[in-house]
């Protein structure tokens, strides 16, 4: 039992905080629940779809289907963090610090919110299919204690919503200037971790080895497998072995998401510029 | 102003342009393991492979249920289906004791010794 509440927890945990992170920056978007339910809703048939069809997508592309499947998948989810902070560059200010302006931003916002409950979705699709399989396994197995197990997972399930939640309120907890700029940041890291996750499938896979040199190796201070580790990884991308191209790419799509966000930012108020 | 811009696009078409032109670069003929995994078991044990050369893990599944084959030291992790094969590519690792497991059944586990 405890082991199978801690599988299920350590794949939700990753989404959750992933859900917690959405929840917080959507928080002023009327209708956001509606979005971000259809996204974990995806994320969850997704799941079911990748985890029932786990032993086709393995023998795609010479074998390596699962490494280019998550390498496509995240690189997705870095698109649409992008595309969501570029997009909040131009209307968030206004979102965040003045309500009367919202109604019309809002009227946008279908934009934004679509690119976010396409990262639920993929965040939940990524832990899910797992879960499904290992569920699955234990309920096809006709050893005793299967619904212990089964036990255990819904534990861990609702441990990984807690998660979620926590980290939802801790954030809420930011005064709403202060939140569009943390969230902004969070969402950033968020991108170039997945897009470092992303060179390391393809690494795997084999279509991406240049540059593969490790850099460092923090695994006996900081390992990734560990509960820190875990929580730095999701959140911002750490590993405890980044290879030079990994580098490269971490803080090429944040000097990227900078430069998109300057040149597409709304210019400041006349009266801003006058005070200078 | 402009010219900061200009810079700032350069060098993230620079990263992007790293990411693209990367090629496939294949290690000419890896070392292989095959590894099958049955009672809950894998066989074998303790493979022995060299070092400094890229490795290629390939594992049976040969049980009715998925299995998660992960190593952290490795650096591989990938989820094999009830009664398939899985390939796993390792790059070259220096001599050591890696430990594999099955991260669905962590009773089944085994070390692959790299000299």
């Amino acid at each position: 039992m405890l082991a199978a509440l801690i599988i299920v927890f350590r794949e939700v945990f990753e989404a959750g905080l992933i859900v917690g992170i959405v929840l917080a920056v959507t928080s002023a978007v009327p209708h956001r629940l509606r979005w971000i339910g259809a996204g974990l809703f995806a994320g969850l048939v997704g799941a079911c779809i990748v985890a029932a069809f786990a032993g086709t997508l393995t023998q795609l592309f010479e074998g390596m289907g699962q490494e280019v499947f998550n390498a496509a998948i995240l690189s997705t989810a870095v698109i649409m963090l992008t595309w969501h902070n570029v997009w909040m560059a131009r209307h968030g200010r206004e979102m965040a610090s003045e309500l009367r302006t919202m109604g019309q931003a809002v009227a946008e916002g279908a934009k934004p919110l679509v690119a976010l409950a396409t990262v639920i979705a993929i965040a939940v699709l990524r832990e899910g299919s797992e879960v499904a399989l290992f569920l699955y396994g234990v309920a096809a197995s006709d050893e005793g204690g299967g619904r212990a197990l089964l036990g255990g997972g819904a534990l861990g399930l609702l441990l990984g919503v807690a998660v979620c939640l926590a980290t939802y309120l801790g954030l809420m907890r930011i005064p709403p200037r202060a939140l569009f700029r943390t969230t902004t940041v969070l969402i950033t890291l968020l991108s170039a971790g997945m897009a470092a996750q992303a060179v390391f499938f393809l690494a795997r896979a084999n279509w991406l080895t240049s540059f593969d040199q490790v850099i460092w190796d923090s695994s006996a201070v900081l390992p990734e497998k560990g509960l820190a580790g875990r929580t730095l990884k999701a959140l911002i991308g750490y590993t405890d072995q980044p290879t030079a191209m990994q580098l490269a790419v971490y803080v090429g799509v944040i000097v990227a998401t900078i430069a998109l966000m300057r040149l597409t930012a709304t210019p400041a108020p006349p009266r801003a510029v006058a005070a200078e | 102003m402009l010219v900061d811009v200009v810079r700032r696009v350069v060098v993230a078409g620079g990263g992007l342009g790293m990411l693209l032109l990367a090629t496939q670069v294949q290690a000419g003929g890896p070392n292989e393991i095959c590894l099958t995994y049955a009672n809950g078991q894998f066989e074998p044990k303790e493979p022995t492979v060299p070092a400094d050369a890229p490795l290629t893990i390939r594992v049976k599944n040969m049980e009715g249920k998925a299995i998660e084959f992960e190593s952290e030291t490795l650096k591989i992790e990938k989820v094999i289906a009830a009664n398939s094969e899985a390939i796993l590519n390792v790059r070259a690792m220096k001599s050591g004791r890696y430990e594999f497991y099955n991260d669905f059944n962590e009773k089944a586990r085994g070390f692959v010794n790299v000299q």
